[in-house]
């Protein structure tokens, strides 16, 4: 301290004063009550009106959920229970039908000795994309998501275990092929081989290969029939395996509606207008119905296949159409630049265009996704027994005729988890895959 | 190359004809019955807590199954919507149908479909409040009325109304579940559909005794197990199973009964001949002399089958009515087994 400031300046404090607390009006949840609710004369209206329909609309239904009975056989024996609880007309839920179905909601009519295997295979599933969707995680997983699709279906239809093994023989042999014949051929013939050998192999010898092998070596679990596929386990195989099967279909397109080859880009844009241009429900009966017809009689091709089938077509060409307009935001510089750096094509693609395209598409292809797996619902207008069908089948029944409200609140909670699930991972891609501002 | 391809496809149809002509082959074949049932209707068909198949057509299956393949449980239950049942029976998806259907004139010909017989005479009847205070149907001048469009029943209401000179305001619902929720929020004063499906919705109800089916019946709707048409053999098989199971309730023959009564002939010929003790009739149709047996065990008599998924015994608690024998005033009138 200097002599100068002791005579300019008469007073100095040289202690620091103790930190006060803020008035009580501008802080904490009384602030934030101020600042968003009631900041003005217009604002304390809105929030008092809306405050009191939130009141109208749950003063009902929290009770009536609250009051809910969760041990009943049928939805008479909820009743006398209420009665007797609540007295006689009281609202109160009859939760009891989901905890005496919940089974059929969950897995249909899947074996209950099996039930352990619809989860494990979703388990298998969840483990085989976090190599792909979590970029940190050690390479080597990757032969994980190669064998999972095997697993995953062995898991869940059951039989021996050499049938998807043989399948998968089939994709060996003809990377097998591919490394011999184009390394003496060249990469065309090469190709043709690698298409050609499996497709045989799969023809003559896969069927009589698993019987021999089913019988020298009988491992195997008991087989479970399409048919008894229901409830989530029905809409989570369906949506996994339209989602899964329809982004790279998706991506194809986009890329051959936007190249320069003239049949290619016809045939893909004829291609995706024409499944975009009819709903989802006419292709579903198309499945059902019409191709039974097209077939050879006696033909069991399998309804839940045909399904995933359409569904992953009909959700391709959304894909298709939401990733080209990732491509289409791409500046034409990017795509130049590739050019000058002498990359071909399927390299300029992987390296520099798709990372960029598909990281703008993100919002759009988890908006497909999500848009997709709630549609799997449409399957109950041909009799499968998705979670909607199968509430309204549970209602058919003498003991839970009349429910309604309890099995559609499960049903939408669930989807709720898995979509919200979803929307979360893609908002954490997003933010992760985030270049600009840095 | 024009004429190739229509004989091709001649060729193929005929073996498509070929492989369905002998239905009862492929089910032995494949040691299952393929039946086509409702996807859910109480009373009908439905599954039970453990996903087994319940109800009043379900039995028609399992009595079939019984019957030919010896084992009541040998059934893919294949449940079909009301829009494509049709299709599927004839696309050979499933091998009998027994999914509620009227039998009309339309479906028996031009869909090609051969009915087996009729297994419950429905008819379509009118839902009110008691407090309504409406005795019949004659009174509902001017009243709304909750109806399924684009069914039958739609078209039988307006006949209905017409010939009788009154008015009506629909109130369009698209299915049960609707119907029963807008009927009991007052948006209609009646709600009209077959009577055993109003029956059904009554027993719902928090306060059945409320409500009241009216006693006027306004249509005919007999329901009836299916099959493709072409194949007879296998028509008669489904249409016999059908009979033994109504002729049985007639014959006194049940399901606790059954066993004793086929050990050795009895005093009546004709249920010595029904269940194999006397004469060849399985040979007749292709299968054994215990076909009628085991299709009694697994299911009961028609009687038996009524009481366990629709009678009084139930919630549903329908009386016998049409579908009583007919020597108690039904309308159930099996041809004789000679």
């Amino acid at each position: 301290m200097s002599d100068l400031h002791s005579q300019t300046v008469a007073y100095s404090r040289d202690t620091m004063l103790p930190p006060v607390p803020p008035p009580r009006r501008e802080a904490g949840a009384v602030r934030w009550l101020r600042e968003n609710l009631f900041s003005g004369p217009l604002n304390i209206i809105l929030t008092i009106l809306a405050i009191w329909v939130l009141w109208l609309a749950l003063r009902d239904v929290l009770p009536w959920a609250w009051r809910g009975i969760w041990n009943a056989g049928s939805i008479s024996e909820c009743r006398t229970i209420r009665d007797q609880l609540y007295g006689e007309g009281t609202s109160a839920a009859c939760w009891a039908v989901i905890r005496a179905r919940w089974q059929q909601l969950v897995f249909g009519f899947y074996p209950a000795s099996e039930l352990w295997r619809p989860p494990l295979a979703l388990v298998v599933f969840l483990l085989a994309v976090l190599p792909i969707l979590f970029a940190d995680l050690p390479r080597r997983l990757l032969w994980l998501t190669a064998a999972a699709p095997f697993l995953i279906v062995w898991l869940l239809w059951g039989g021996p275990i050499w049938g998807p093994v043989a399948v998968a023989l089939g994709f060996g042999l003809g990377w097998l092929a591919w490394r011999i014949v184009a390394r003496a051929g060249g990469p065309l013939l090469g190709a043709v081989a690698a298409i050609l050998v499996p497709v045989l192999y799969w023809i003559f010898v896969d069927a009589p290969l698993t019987a021999a092998l089913a019988r020298i070596l009988p491992i195997g679990l008991t087989p479970v029939r399409s048919s008894d596929f229901g409830g989530f386990t029905l809409s989570i195989v369906i949506g996994l395996s339209g989602i899964t099967l329809s982004l790279p279909l998706g991506i194809l397109l986009a890329l051959a509606r936007r190249s320069e080859m003239f049949i290619i880009s016809k045939v893909a844009v004829i291609y995706i207008e024409v499944i975009r241009g009819v709903p989802l429900i006419v292709w579903l009966l198309v499945a059902q119905v019409l191709l039974n017809y097209f077939l050879p009689s006696g033909t069991n091709f399998d309804i839940l296949l045909r399904v995933i089938i359409m569904v992953t077509l009909f959700s391709s060409a959304y894909i298709a159409e939401v990733i080209r307009g990732g491509l289409a935001a791409l500046p034409r510089g990017q795509y130049e630049a590739a050019d000058a750096l002498g990359l071909g094509y399927w390299q300029a693609m992987q390296l520099i265009v798709l990372p960029q395209a598909l990281k703008i598409s993100i919002p759009g292809i988890v908006n497909s996704f999500i848009g997709l797996f709630k549609d799997t619902t449409l399957v109950s207008i041909i009799s499968l027994f998705d979670p909607m069908r199968m509430s309204s089948t549970i209602r058919a029944t003498t003991e839970w005729g009349g429910i309604y409200w309890e099995l559609y609140i499960f049903v939408a909670a669930v989807f709720f988890v898995f979509c919200f699930a979803m929307s979360r991972y893609s908002m954490w891609l997003e933010q992760r895959l985030e270049r600009s501002h840095r | 190359m024009k004429r190739s391809v229509v004989l091709g496809t001649l060729a193929l149809a005929g073996l498509a004809g070929a492989a369905q002509a002998a239905t009862l082959d492929d089910v032995k074949a494949r040691d299952a019955l393929n039946c086509g049932v409702n996807p859910g209707l109480t009373g009908f068909a439905a599954p039970n807590a453990e996903g087994v198949w319940e109800g009043f057509d379900v039995d028609v299956c399992r009595a079939v199954a019984a019957a030919v393949l010896g084992d009541a449980t040998k059934v893919n239950y294949v449940p079909l919507s009301g829009e494509t049942r049709f299709t599927a029976l004839a696309a050979g998806e499933v091998d009998l149908l027994a999914r509620n259907s009227t039998w009309t004139f339309s479906r028996d010909t031009d869909l090609n479909l051969d009915f087996a017989g009729v297994n419950y005479y429905d008819g379509q009847g009118f839902l009110v409040p008691s407090a309504l205070g409406v005795t019949s149907a004659t009174e509902l001048d001017g009243a709304t009325v909750c109806i399924q469009t684009g069914t039958t029943t739609e078209l039988n209401l307006a006949d209905f109304f017409r010939v009788n000179n009154i008015s009506y305001t629909p109130v369009p619902i698209a299915n049960d579940a609707e119907g029963r929720q807008q009927y009991l929020a007052g948006a209609c004063d009646t709600y009209t559909t077959d009577a055993s499906g109003l029956a059904s919705v009554r027993t719902t109800f928090e306060n059945p005794e409320e409500h009241v089916i009216l006693p006027e019946i306004i249509s005919k709707e007999p329901l009836g197990p299916a099959v493709r048409h072409g194949d007879n053999d296998w028509a008669d098989i489904a249409r016999w199973t059908l009979n033994a199971l109504i002729v049985a309730e007639e014959l006194g023959v049940t399901s606790a009964n059954v066993a004793e009564m086929a050990a050795a002939p009895t005093e009546n010929p004709e249920i010595n001949r029904l269940l194999g003790t006397e004469g060849e009739m399985g040979a007749m149709i292709g299968l054994d002399n215990q076909w009628a047996v085991r299709a009694i065990e697994a299911t009961g008599n028609y009687g038996e089958i009524f009481e366990r998924h629709l009678g009084e015994s139930t919630p549903i608690g329908l009386a016998r009515g049409l579908n009583a024998q007919w020597t108690n005033g039904g309308l159930l009138y099996a041809p004789p087994f000679r």
